[in-house]
């Protein structure tokens, strides 16, 4: 790893890289007092522009683009989802644990760059010590006059606010987690209006994920120029995996994009466990279509090139799978999370996850017929119609298409293991 | 391109030019293109949940599916609703939809008008592909004394939320959980108690709300549909009478944007069960002693016509004729004043306000004015007590912008909405509406909102308690607000029609007045001579009953020794009438000491007019027979005249109704012809342009005491109450809720009672319940309550503990 933006410290000071004290000392809030000496709201906003950076949440829109959308209306605010609930991913709550106040500071500037007086962070109810470290994070910054009025004797002010979630995955939906924040159902809202025309309290609002805006110090720093010039160029700056499953190394990595997944699964994730064979990957999270080693272990490591290989980098999950793994157990595991998870407001994703659940675990009970492969396509086709990348939807919000995933997956890569277990025939796992 | 006023869309190849702002699921209905939907509801606002309206919309990016319901249609759109992914789509939807749905339609309430079932037909694929367990759930289940819910068929389209929520500000159905088991439920130990909640069966999509009283009652196919009005109160809400085999089973909202724009109370939606009732009179019931006996119509209308006929005419009065048609009250009007030569007529029964203020106030307030305010003052009766759909047009226009003024001696349904609300102890109105019009400092606020116009100000009485004069001086004082209008506010059926027919002492039919000479002559034109004499009201009618002056008095579908402010008097005075003719449906605490009971017709079993609070005339259809031997109230009395040797020429409704407008000045040219061929949709308000209102009433300030004494004495109404027809409709009965003397903490602890503690009130024992909203000094009765009922309505009220007085 040659360049590393956000972990530097928690890997250099493991015991206290969360402290206010061990974070001062090693150049933190030095970002926010340039910006709030030396630039003004626009130029940190050409600057993130600058950064190429693109949101790290999933969607991968590129942050800077985001903010320029921000309706002028006020009050305004920047809501920062920390709901990770993506089955797979755990680097959020590594870098709000392991360093709350580079996120904090990130806060701070990017509010005070987009005209925030008040902000949120929505952190998932499953993740106590990230909240409390957080929590911990803010009273030292507000008693350190970093937050609060008139922060270090400059005209802005800012409060930030922590929300603990339900525990529902769908609250990770910007909607659904404005929802959410407002005391409502935590359902996904129709699009249009946008959050930064209409969200939050119906204000203007923008939000980001915590690695995005957890890069915001560096940024504001070292320039958006010097981000671009990190990585690829359409994929630059570094990114979190978290890289779980049947690999040797699992654990999260702050990786510069643009290498291959051979490298990313045999060199950094330490090839797979126990010596055996890799069977197939999900390279952005349980809503990403998996990549299989026949195909994709020499593509591109970037954004675009998992896009054009009809999957996503997403929010950074890699799931690994051996040669021993049930890939239709797996996907009705998947499948089972996301009807387990769906909000359930729009018909297609309510009724067709669940009954898509039903008839997996039908084929896996030994009950399945041969027209169940041709259904299970057909109600993916119902949910997300002409099953292509990225998905179409008959549904309000990407919830229902990532059921679809697993789905076309399975029928895609691995069709005659499900035909096999169909039939009832012994499966040639392993 | 089309022009301004329009946008061009193209829909399956065919473009339209449609109208800007409308939702593409709207506008293609509009022009033929009927697209499936579920959560849709022209008076919701969009969801986008079902799903089932997807259709392609061509963009920049190729063609996408959409969902039309939440779409707004802009100039150049391409659309189509037919193609393959389109049907596949909708298709799709609907076999999700039907995945768990218990396809019980052979028992099911909605079979046959069901949405679900006509779409799946159109637009589904036929059959299932699910062979899976169906989800279940115990059912039905009770969401509220009124509404059930099978969750088994419900498709979880949000309607029901959206209209107990956006529509009623009554949010008491929710989703719960989540995903596949989503259902829609009530929060715990918080039923569904809404006086709207009927709502919710109408506009459910599916069966899986239905009320309690329809539940298996009759096929949709057996069905026959009526337009009419409620006459529940003055609102007039347009319905639909549902009646199969002589007998009327449902009542839906009509959709009348002028009025209640498709909603319904439900008490509008429920009573219909009172006329049913097994009590209801329906023979001809002459005294026998301490009881009746039935009697035919012939013998009973001599023995009326020659008690009547031996009585001089200003030794007869009648009191009420507000619960019918206007034909009826015409009838009444005219019977009184030409075949009795009796000027002593009233519809009003001590418990309203000057007729002239009700009937002929200018200028004058439509529902439809409230959209357009800048500010609405509230000052009389809680609306969302009384007149329940005006509230919901309160609120939808405050939700829409306005602001919203309410002046109460209690807590009104509006209070939580509006932006001022103006508390005063009852019986300091007066003091109030001083410091109001002198712009006292404390109301600096309230006077500064009041100074928005255009301003509606719907002015009445409070509580039967407060002094008559004070509407008459609010109005004054509202007339001078900034482009004011007003809307009088009595509540009773057909108060305002029977008062436009002359039903007051002061009032000729058409708004004309008794002292108008011109008015008087061209009446007297087509009626012969009218009474000399200046006509007695309610209350007078009834202290001249006790004093001998007057000898009979005609009760009209009224009861005043339960409406008027002094039952005691009201019982007095029915003790020494010499002659009581009751024409009623019921007998009641009045007309049970009558000495002949006519069963008169109810609604729904006459056809006529009605007049609104707004003066807007609405047609009422006949959707079944006259129960028994009942008889329209017209029809009675031009028996009685004839009987006496006059021709009252009201045998038939539309004689009657062609009378009206012959002679009642602000009704001309208000046929029934012209309602049913012209405007019949919704209605029209009188005078039609072209017509005169002989009396265009101004009011003024007039000196209204404040009462000091220690208590006063706010009688709060309630929906559900103990009147005629709520005691006899077994389906609102129960849920009367009990009575109580509301008082505030300070006076208890004065008074040394708490919570739970019985005081006397005028003799009649209560537990108290002690109310921080109740003004110190001042005690709240539930009005129209069998435990309050014999309490006479007067502002200062004595307190008893059992410790002596206070």
């Amino acid at each position: 790893m040659t360049e590393m933006i956000l972990t530097q410290r928690m890997t250099a000071h493991p015991s206290d890289s969360h402290t206010l004290s061990r974070y001062l000392d090693t150049g933190g809030y030095t970002a926010l007092t340039k910006a709030l000496d030396n630039m003004s709201e626009e130029e940190i906003v050409e600057e993130v522009k600058a950064s190429n950076m693109r949101g790290r949440g999933g969607a991968g829109f590129p942050t800077g683009v985001k903010w320029g959308f921000l309706a002028p209306a006020q009050p305004r605010y920047l809501v920062v989802n920390c709901d990770e609930s993506e089955p797979g991913t755990f680097n959020d709550r590594q870098l709000t644990e392991r360093d709350p106040h580079q996120l904090l500071e990130g806060i701070i500037i990017s509010s005070y760059a987009l005209g925030v007086s008040h902000a949120f962070v929505y952190i998932r109810g499953e993740y106590p010590k990230a909240a409390r470290r957080l929590q911990r994070a803010v009273d030292e910054a507000y008693e350190a006059g970093y937050l609060g009025e008139h922060i270090r004797g400059s005209e802005f002010s800012l409060d930030v606010t922590l929300h603990l979630g339900g525990g529902a995955y769908i609250c990770g939906e910007e909607t659904a987690l404005l929802n959410s924040l407002e005391g409502k159902r935590g359902e996904p809202r129709l699009k249009p209006p946008f959050p930064a025309v209409e969200g939050l309290y119906a204000k203007p609002t923008i939000v980001n994920n915590v690695e995005s805006i957890s890069n915001i110090p560096w940024i504001t720093a070292n320039g958006g120029a010097a981000y671009a010039s990190i990585g690829p160029e359409r994929s630059a700056g570094t990114k979190m995996l978290s890289m779980s499953g049947h690999i040797r190394k699992p654990g999260n990595y702050e990786i510069v994009m643009g290498m291959t997944w051979r490298e990313l699964i045999y060199e950094i994730g330490g090839g797979i466990t126990d010596g055996k064979a890799l069977k197939a990957w999900i390279p952005g999270g349980a809503s990403s279509p998996w990549f299989v080693p026949d195909e994709h272990l020499d593509t591109l490591l970037t954004i675009d090139d998992v896009a054009s290989n009809g999957s996503m980098v997403g929010a950074g999950a890699v799931i690994v799978m051996d040669e021993t793994t049930n890939v239709v157990a797996a996907a009705h595991r998947l499948v089972r999370f996301f009807a387990h998870e769906s909000c359930g407001q729009c018909t297609p994703c309510r009724e067709g996850t669940s009954w898509m659940e039903a008839v997996l675990k039908r084929i896996l009970d030994g009950n399945g017929r041969p027209e169940d492969i041709d259904l299970l396509l057909d109600i993916s086709d119902n949910i997300s119609p002409g099953l292509k990348w990225p998905p179409a939807m008959t549904t309000i919000c990407p919830l229902g298409p990532s059921a679809v995933s697993p789905i076309t997956s399975i029928t895609r890569w691995f069709m005659p293991e499900l035909e096999a277990i169909i039939a009832g025939s012994e499966v040639a796992v392993g | 391109m089309a022009d301004k006023n329009t946008v061009s869309i193209t829909i399956n190849g065919v473009t339209h030019d449609v109208t800007p702002g409308q939702r593409l699921i709207t506008a293609a209905e509009k022009v033929g293109e009927y697209i499936p939907r579920f959560c849709h509801h022209d008076k919701l606002e969009p969801v986008g949940k079902c799903r089932v309206c997807l259709v392609e919309v061509e963009g920049p990016r190729g063609t996408a599916l959409m969902t039309s319901c939440t779409l707004p249609v802009s100039d150049g759109m391409v659309v189509h609703t037919t193609s393959e992914v389109v049907k596949k789509a909708q298709a799709g939807v609907l076999e999700f939809l039907l995945l768990n749905h218990p396809l019980d339609c052979p028992v099911c309430d909605k079979g046959g008008e069901c949405p679900l079932q006509d779409q799946a037909l159109a637009f589904g694929s036929g059959e299932s592909r699910f062979i899976e367990e169906k989800r279940t759930y115990i059912k039905p289940m009770p969401v509220s004394d009124l509404v059930l819910l099978d969750r088994e068929r419900c498709v979880l389209c949000d309607r029901c939320v959206r209209v107990a929520d956006d529509i009623a500000g009554d949010p008491l159905i929710e989703f719960i959980d989540r995903g596949s088991h989503v259902q829609i439920n009530t929060f715990p130990n918080e039923p569904f108690s809404s006086y709207f909640s009927g709502n919710t069966v109408q506009a459910c999509p599916v069966g899986a709300l239905t009320s309690v009283d329809y539940r298996f009652k009759a096929r949709p196919w057996d069905l026959e549909s009526v337009g009419s009005v409620s006459l529940v109160d003055s609102v007039h809400s347009t319905v639909d009478v549902h009646t199969s085999r002589g007998k009327i089973l449902r009542v839906y909202g009509a959709d009348n944007a002028a009025v209640n724009d498709g909603w319904l109370s439900d008490k509008d939606r429920f009573i219909f069960s009172a006329f049913q009732s097994s009590d209801r009179v329906t023979t001809p019931l002459i005294r026998d002693g301490e009881d009746f006996r039935s009697a035919s119509w012939s013998e009973a209308i001599d023995l009326v016509a020659s008690r009547l006929g031996s009585y001089v005419g200003n030794e007869v009065g009648a009191i009420g004729g507000a619960n019918g048609t206007n034909e009826e009250a015409f009838a009444l009007s005219k019977f009184m004043r030409v075949v009795m030569g009796s000027p002593h007529v009233d519809a009003q029964v001590g418990d309203g306000i000057d007729p002239h203020l009700a009937a002929c106030v200018n200028p004058r307030a439509t529902i439809n004015d409230l959209d357009a305010a800048g500010t609405i003052l509230v000052w009389g009766p809680d609306l969302k007590e009384t007149l329940p759909v005006l509230y919901l047009r309160v609120r939808r226009a405050v939700l829409n912008g306005a602001a919203l003024v309410v002046v109460s001696p209690f807590v009104t349904g509006l209070d939580s909405i509006a932006t001022h609300v103006v508390r005063y102890r009852a019986g300091s109105g007066p003091e109030i509406l001083r410091k109001l019009a002198h712009r006292d400092d404390a109301y600096q606020a309230v006077t500064q909102s009041l100074s928005n116009g255009p301003v509606v100000a719907l002015v009445g009485r409070g509580s039967i308690t407060e002094n008559p004069d004070l509407a008459v001086a609010v109005a004054a004082f509202a007339r001078a607000l900034p482009d004011a209008t007003l809307m009088p506010l009595l509540t009773r059926a057909n108060i305002f029609g029977a008062l436009d027919m002359g039903l007051a002492p002061t009032l000729l039919p058409g708004r004309a007045s008794v002292g108008d000479k011109t008015s008087v002559s061209a009446l007297e034109d087509a009626w012969g001579p009218l009474p000399d004499d200046s006509g007695k009201d309610a209350m007078a009618m009834l202290e001249a009953l006790v004093d001998s002056d007057l000898r009979a008095v005609m009760l009209v579908g009224t009861d005043p020794i339960r409406d008027c402010p002094d039952p005691e008097l009201a019982e007095r005075a029915l003790d020494a009438a010499e002659f009581i003719l009751a024409l009623d449906a019921y007998v009641t605490d009045s007309t049970s000491k009558a000495d002949v009971i006519l069963p008169v017709a109810v609604w729904g079993e006459v056809d006529g007019t009605a007049t609104n609070l707004e003066g807007r005339v609405q047609r009422l259809h006949r959707s079944v027979q006259p129960l028994g031997r009942s008889m329209a109230l017209s029809a009675a009395l031009d028996s009685i005249a004839l009987t006496m040797g006059s021709d009252l020429g009201a045998s038939d409704w539309q004689l009657i109704n062609k009378e009206i407008s012959e002679t009642a000045p602000a009704y001309a040219g208000m046929t029934a012809d012209f309602l049913t061929f012209e405007v019949a949709e919704e209605g029209a308000i009188v005078p039609l342009p072209g017509a005169s209102q002989p009396l265009g009433y101004i009011p003024v300030d007039m000196h209204v005491p404040v009462v000091t004494d220690r208590f006063t004495l706010h009688f709060a109404p309630s929906l559900y109450d103990a009147g005629i027809l709520m005691s006899h409709s077994p389906v609102l009965r129960g849920l009367v809720a009990t009575a109580s003397v509301r008082l505030h903490p300070k006076d208890a602890a004065a008074l040394t009672v708490t919570d739970g503690t019985s005081v006397s009130i005028g003799g009649h024992k209560l537990p108290v319940t002690l109310d921080g909203d109740v003004p110190e000094r001042s005690v709240v009765l539930p009005h129209n309550h069998e435990a309050t009922k014999a309490i006479a309505a007067t502002q200062a009220v004595r307190v008893e503990t059992q410790r002596g007085d206070a």
